[in-house]
């Protein structure tokens, strides 16, 4: 199993995304500067959380715009799967790689708290180490986390399994439309999200929740 | 506009600088000659009290300084303690608090930038940090507003810089109306035989420029913060400087990266004083002279002047020292991070710090005088004057059950939720204690046990009441929190908040709290390490209370073993470590008198240290012996608030047995010191618990078994039994209906 972390300046959980594909797989991935030109190759390319380019335009919009993410494109279109948290997530949206909008969370503030996901779709390599339907605890730690899309968008999401996780248990942190935390692109192996799992994978997190993301993506590729 | 700088010298231009005549005297006797407008710029900027600390300096020292494991303390950026294994915690709290008042989003957000600054300048990675935030009254028509942007502010600039917030306080009084007080603090971790240090070494060499770009956003800041507030206060505000945490973060790995090469010989931010301050400091710890080329200075705006470039707090900025054959190493991780970098001067043999613009010589001062060598004054005090004592037998009665609903969802007492969730808490993955106990802890990164805990305490009531007193007590609860999760507290840091030093009963007010954290320090072994002086915190001649806040940091060698405030589990006894035989017995400055009552009279709580020593040590070490299952101090609401906050923080309850003949207020609110609650699992009637006592009793410290976990209530001896969900929810209600309460 092979992973690379891309790292734009500005990123600031690719410490800790680093830390936990590291412990959960026993390698350490591979470290991509934003301007390097060549990816290696690669099973996993997971793009972290912080505030690329300082937020500004748009969270993720200049990141989006970076030559490596045509590299990331590349791969995608090839199959190999590719995470996005947070921050991740909003590159992945802005690069045009899965559909949608993340506004501004409703309370205009930001949120970092505990919330609880539901598993919607366990046919992933992302999410087939969780039980379809299982609730999990998982952090969350952002501004603009608020899920946005046309209606015919959202049920083609919900009707092509392409919900990965739903805030559950009346834990929507941040007025996202149906819920939504965390979705795929129609080849299932693009998956973005909000929460950091990589925040809740050992006992000094607090719980293991987050573990099985990253040891069901690192089996597989195994 | 740009201000030229053959401006003559008059004493209304002196005066504006805030130079009082015998001190522009000194400067003429220094040079021998009129100053140019950017020396007289720069004397302004080094002796104003922020830079010069020369009301508070000949009190300072008389702070303990010194331990075992003090690497370095005050003097430099930030103090630096040996945690063991090779590593050091650097650590500093500073205040930004004109600034936070003036416009509260920028300002607290560039105080956390500055502290920040502070810890990775020694080549510490930040770890953690924390906020005490002082607003007025709840009633105020500015407090919502500021609360609002003072929390967005450090949340914008922490969250993104991406260290977790891991503790603080938040209070409200009237004092605060119109000067409310940001204190930020952070820590980092690093290599003991790779700290770096501000003074510059060697003839020759380059100093270099780094980071942004300097404009003239925040010129003459240092000078406000050394001003009181009148009613110009709006026109203050492009004094106040403009965060951009994504390049303080990339200044960040920038100069961590540079550090690592060994390029790096002295390095010193640009806080307050920007150019100026740094460029002398560097020198006149060095015993060197600098010698800067402004027109080497990267600058984001036109014609700026050298008295702009030399007094511009523009952020996110650092000089360095480098070796000469490693310049293109240095310059070539600056570019990586897409920063600026310049070779804007040289260190000379001459003791002189020379500023050329455009070919002139704009300045040519004798460094050690701006710096090290600053005036100091020996300010009139008044002699002490502590409130008097509450007369025998005054104790306001109030119905037990509807006080402790009242305290715990009133404004001191309720859950600071609302305030930190705003803040990244969780970030780096080391936080194990978050913000809502004692203190907020977090792991060592690359060590598989150790841990660092972190504390921010003072109680301004009673340092207004008795500023000796109240000077120990902020030392001593930082104490004890730290150990109240089980740590060995190691240092503290200081950030000092008074009003105007010139006035005699202020300067009293300083000096006696400076005499009670020092020998609150010297009696816990908790020397200060670093620090900040903030005065002339008054408007309209009104000054806040004085607000001497104490910034703890200890050591667990078992961060898995570490307290928790919350009860664990049904059942267990619950001792009162500490106490006195009637288990509560002060209420003069309680928050019962102040908040039920509207009083703000009698005598601050004594503080014993020996005693206070004694018994946090035998907590401590019932702690890391494995007995106890939940520890909490005796804050703020005495007895009856930390049975609530244990009991909301788990949603166990608890039953406290009655005590005899004594008042259940004084029992119950009371605010004795040097007091804990634990709960242990042992038998009650038991060998071990027997010892436990034992041992206690040798040591002269009293621990009743005074009740037991269990239940969905709080039962306090014979009063009405309060349900956990009633308190928790008062204690989560308070902040969020009153930010909501704004918009009306």
């Amino acid at each position: 199993m092979k992973s690379a972390v891309i790292v734009f300046p500005g990123l600031n959980r690719d410490r800790d995304m680093i830390a936990a594909l590291t412990k959960v797989s026993g390698t350490a991935p591979a470290i991509v500067w934003h301007q390097d030109t060549d990816l290696p190759d690669v099973d996993l390319i997971v793009i972290p959380g912080g505030f690329s380019y300082g937020d500004y335009l748009r969270c993720g919009a200049i990141a989006a715009r970076s030559p490596i993410m045509d590299r990331v494109r590349e791969r995608a279109d090839k199959g190999v799967k590719v995470l996005g948290v947070c921050n991740g997530f909003q590159i992945l949206i802005e690069a045009g790689l899965l559909p949608g909008a993340l506004m501004r969370n409703t309370s205009l503030k930001f949120v970092c708290r505990e919330v609880k996901l539901e598993i919607t779709n366990t046919n992933t390599a992302f999410t087939s180490g969780y039980a379809q339907g299982q609730i999990i605890r998982c952090p969350v730690a952002h501004h603009d986390g608020n899920y946005f899309a046309d209606s015919e968008t959202l049920d083609r999401l919900s009707g092509e399994g392409q919900i990965a996780f739903r805030y559950a248990e009346d834990t929507n942190p941040n007025g996202s439309l149906r819920d939504i935390a965390g979705i795929l692109n129609a080849g299932k192996n693009v998956l973005g999200l909000m929460p950091h799992p990589e925040n809740l994978i050992e006992a000094a997190h607090g719980g293991t929740d987050g573990r099985a993301l990253f040891s069901g993506l690192l089996d597989e590729a195994a | 506009m740009t201000i030229p700088n053959d401006i003559a010298i008059t004493p209304a231009l002196v005066a504006d600088h805030r130079l009082k005549p015998d001190e522009y005297q000194k400067i003429l006797d220094l040079i021998g000659r009129t100053p140019t407008y950017t020396e007289l710029g720069i004397f302004s900027a080094m002796w104003n009290e922020h830079c010069s600390y020369k009301s508070s300096k000949k009190w300072l020292k008389t702070l303990p300084m010194t331990g075992p494991r003090v690497i370095q303390g005050p003097g430099e950026n930030a103090g630096v303690v040996d945690i063991g294994d090779g590593q050091a915690v650097v650590f500093k709290m500073e205040s930004h608090n004109h600034p936070s008042f003036i416009e509260p989003y920028q300002g607290a957000g560039t105080g956390m930038g500055g502290i920040l600054r502070d810890v990775f300048t020694m080549g510490a990675r930040p770890v953690a940090a924390m906020n005490a935030l002082r607003f007025g009254a709840v009633d105020h028509e500015k407090t919502q507003h500021l609360v609002s942007g003072v929390v967005a502010g450090i949340g914008g600039y922490a969250n993104a810089f991406g260290v977790p917030t891991v503790g603080g306080e938040v209070e409200f009084d009237a004092s605060y109306n119109g000067n409310i007080l940001v204190n930020a603090f952070a820590a980092g971790l690093a290599d003991i035989d790779k700290i770096f240090l501000s003074e510059a070494k060697g003839v020759g060499l380059p100093v270099v420029y780094l980071g942004a770009k300097t404009g003239r956003d925040g010129v003459g800041g240092a000078i406000m913060a050394s001003a009181e507030f009148g009613d110009d206060i709006e026109e203050k505000r492009p004094t106040v400087q403009i965060g951009d945490p994504f390049t303080e973060k990339r200044l960040l790995e920038a100069c961590l990266e540079l550090m690592a090469t060994g390029a790096v010989i002295a390095i010193q931010d640009m806080g307050a004083a920007g150019l100026t301050c740094s460029a002398v400091e560097m020198g006149a710890k060095g015993n060197l002279g600098i010698e800067l080329n402004l027109d080497m200075v990267p600058v984001r705006e036109t014609n700026m002047t050298p008295y702009e470039m030399m007094l511009s707090e523009s952020q996110e900025r650092m000089l360095m020292v480098l070796h000469p054959d490693k310049e293109a190493v240095a310059r070539a991780v600056f570019v990586k991070w897409e920063l600026d970098f310049a070779t804007v001067g040289k260190t000379t043999d001459d003791l002189r710090f020379r500023v050329i613009w455009q070919g002139d010589e704009v300045a040519n001062l004798p460094i050690k005088e701006l710096g090290d060598e600053a005036p100091e004054y020996d300010r009139p005090w008044t002699q002490a004057n502590p409130a008097p004592g509450l007369a025998a037998g005054d104790v306001p009665q109030m119905d037990i059950a509807d006080a402790l609903l009242k305290l715990i969802g009133g404004h001191q007492i309720a859950s600071r939720r609302w305030v930190y969730e705003q803040y990244d808490t969780m970030i780096q993955g080391n936080s194990v204690q978050r913000p809502g106990g004692d203190a907020g802890v977090i792991r060592v990164d690359g060590h598989s046990t150790k841990g660092l805990a972190f504390t921010s305490d003072v109680n301004p009531r009673y340092c207004q009441a008795d500023p000796y007193e109240g000077g120990k007590q902020a030392v001593a609860e930082a104490w004890r929190n730290l150990t109240a999760t089980g740590a060995e507290p190691l240092a503290a840091t200081d950030n000092l908040n008074f009003g105007n030093p010139e006035r005699p009963e202020i300067m009293s007010q300083l000096v006696h709290a400076i005499k009670g954290i020092g020998e609150a320090c010297l009696a816990l072994d908790f020397p200060i390490v670093s620090g900040n002086v903030s005065l002339y915190n008054e408007t309209n001649g009104q000054g806040i209370l004085p607000t001497p806040t104490i910034g703890g940091v200890g050591l667990l060698p078992d961060w898995a073993g570490m307290a928790h405030i919350g009860f664990a589990a049904e059942n267990q006894a619950i001792l009162l470590v500490g106490a006195p035989d009637l288990r509560g017995t002060h209420l003069g400055q309680s928050i019962y008198l102040r908040d039920l009552f509207n009083r703000r009279d009698g005598a601050a709580p004594h503080v014993d240290l020996p005693h206070e020593r004694r018994t946090g040590d035998f907590v401590r070490k019932l702690i890391r012996s494995g007995v106890v299952t939940a520890c909490h101090d005796l804050s703020d609401g005495g007895l009856g608030i930390a049975l609530a906050e244990m009991a909301v923080a788990s949603g166990i309850g608890a039953r406290i047995e009655r005590l005899e003949g004594q008042d259940p207020i004084l029992q119950y609110f009371g605010e004795d010191q040097g007091r804990y609650l634990i709960t242990v699992n042992l038998d009650p009637h038991g060998d071990a618990m027997k010892s436990l006592w034992a041992e206690a009793k040798t040591l002269g410290i009293f621990c009743p078994s005074i009740g037991t976990t269990g239940g969905a209530d709080l039962v306090l001896g014979a009063a009405r039994p309060v349900s956990i969900a009633d308190l928790k929810a008062a204690h989560e209600r308070w902040f969020p209906d009153f930010m909501a309460s704004a918009a009306d």
